[in-house]
């Protein structure tokens, strides 16, 4: 069993940290939260819509209210890093114009405005996790649910995908941020919910 | 609109960087339009021959000596009216013998016997050439039947070489029904083959943009987004093997053209020529055909997971 009765309420504005050791049920959280995981027993709510209730149409509604990091990034390899984030606005039915203003802004909020025609694999770990952030973020999402996003990074690129984070939290979304890395965690310095085998042992609002 | 723009646009950006796979791919199509287009001219060829082989075949009327002009037209008219007759032709017992002389000119012996003959010894004729080959039996029944009794025409009728000619028709008839049936089993077989060969190719492609799908899909993109521009590449795998498979056959033609006529009786570079619309229009709808639904097969499969 991932998860073992956790009731965990989030409101928006935060900035979650979620810890614990692999397998602790850290991703199956998120995944929940995404309706990729079906629970056996309880709900879960985004804001009063329970997510598990949702028919296929509507289930794509809510998910592109909710931005996905993850830690193997899962960009599109043979497309540049201007055409990711095109593609991510064109799924969602942006013209051509709000693409051509949107895409350099937002590569020009992760320091990435000198690769926009770069492809995934011209571009070093931190800089490919950078564009997945722009890309979960170009359409301005209430929620960003981050997994494991340093999971492959070196502690400055680590550091740096943090405060793009924390960045995009003072803007006013709301972040979810699953890690087993208490470095991370420390940096950050905001609410701290540690997992261990399925539950909850601690949530801590002052980060440690 | 824009969806449907931007689905083209994809699927040609996506062929430019697919560099070897597209490469790959469009030989695998081109592979299987060539063998399309060689069957087509395959086919060609053996009906031709066919055709001229049935075309040899007759069945001549030999008329009595002095029967009357206007009961053979009689005859010659009623055997046209027949559905199974394809064309009549009356030879008069002159025109038999100047025939005859010309194909023996270079036989003495034969020309001087005929010399020595004062009387015409040839009967006049009526050729019958039947639509089918295998229409000469109805044809040789009914100049035994009552109907031409009727007529009143059995009594100008010498003989027959119906019955001389049935073992080479019934024959002939064996082979051509049987070349055809084969023509179209080993045509069948190729082109199942090759269409096999080039879906299995075509999966292959996109079983390495798998990984990509599941990407696109987490994006929010709707199936068609993700599925479109894999069909738009296969369409152009198709045009462009369209392409290199007419322009590959121009030179293989002329030189089969130049060398095989007699042996084929048929020119198939002036088969190539006169037929390019045709073969042009079969060739490219079975490339893009096969691309588009190649592509949405093998999509399908990574779309549904």
């Amino acid at each position: 069993m991932a998860l073992d009765n956790v009731t965990v309420t989030i409101t928006a504005g935060e900035f979650v940290s979620i810890v614990g050791h692999s397998g602790a049920g850290k991703t199956t959280l998120t995944k929940m939260i995404l309706a990729d995981v079906v629970p056996t027993e309880g709900t879960v709510f985004f804001e009063s819509i329970n997510v598990h209730k949702l028919k296929n149409k509507d289930l794509t509604k809510l998910r592109r209210r909710i931005g996905v990091v993850f830690q193997d990034f899962k960009l599109l390899s043979n497309k540049t890093a201007y055409e990711n984030i095109a593609f991510a606005m064109e799924a969602v039915g942006k013209t051509d114009e709000e693409i051509a203003s949107d895409v350099p802004h937002v590569l020009e909020l992760v320091d990435l405005s000198h690769r926009l025609y770069h492809f995934p694999n011209q571009l070093s770990g931190g800089e490919q996790q950078r564009l997945a952030i722009a890309r979960a973020i170009i359409n301005q999402p209430e929620l960003i649910i981050a997994d494991e996003p340093t999971g492959n990074l070196d502690p400055i690129n680590t550091h740096e995908i943090v405060q793009i984070l924390k960045k995009i939290n003072d803007l006013g979304t709301t972040v979810i941020l699953a890690t087993h890395n208490r470095g991370v965690i420390d940096s950050v310095g905001k609410r701290v919910i540690t997992m261990e085998n399925g539950k909850i042992v601690r949530d801590a609002k002052n980060g440690k | 609109m824009t969806e449907l723009k931007r689905i083209i646009k994809a699927g040609f950006i996506s062929f430019m960087r697919g560099g070897s796979v597209s490469y790959a791919a469009v030989l695998v199509v081109t592979i299987t339009l060539s063998v399309i287009t060689f069957l087509i001219l395959l086919q060609a060829a053996l009906y031709f021959s066919l055709d001229l082989i049935e075309n040899k075949v007759d069945v001549k009327i030999y008329l009595t000596k002095g029967a009357p002009e206007e009961k053979i037209m009689l005859l010659k008219s009623s055997l046209e009216k027949l559905p199974e007759v394809a064309q009549v032709s009356y030879l008069n017992a002159e025109d038999n013998l100047k025939d005859f002389r010309l194909r023996h000119s270079n036989d003495y012996p034969t020309i001087q016997a005929l010399d020595e003959l004062n009387d015409n010894p040839l009967l006049a004729t009526l050729g019958v050439k039947a639509k089918e080959i295998s229409q000469y039996e109805t044809i040789a029944n009914f100049l035994k039947s009552n109907n031409a009794l009727v007529l009143g025409s059995i009594s100008i009728i010498d003989h027959t070489n119906y019955y001389n000619n049935k073992l080479v028709i019934d024959r002939l008839n064996t082979i051509i029904s049987g070349a055809q049936r084969l023509g179209f089993l080993i045509t069948l077989l190729l082109v199942i083959l090759s269409i096999i060969i080039t879906f299995n190719t075509i999966r292959l492609t996109i079983f390495i943009a798998k990984e990509e799908i599941g990407v696109m899909r987490l994006v929010g993109a709707s199936k068609m987004r993700v599925r479109g521009p894999f069909m738009i590449e296969g369409a152009i795998y198709g045009v462009i093997a369209t392409i290199v498979t007419l322009i590959l056959f121009w030179p293989v033609t002329a030189w089969l053209g130049r060398n095989m006529t007699s042996f084929l009786s048929l020119n198939i570079y002036d088969y190539y020529l006169s037929n390019f619309f045709q073969i042009f229009a079969i060739i490219l709808l079975s490339g893009i055909i096969l691309g588009v639904i190649s592509s949405f097969l093998a999509v399908r499969k990574y779309l549904n997971k």
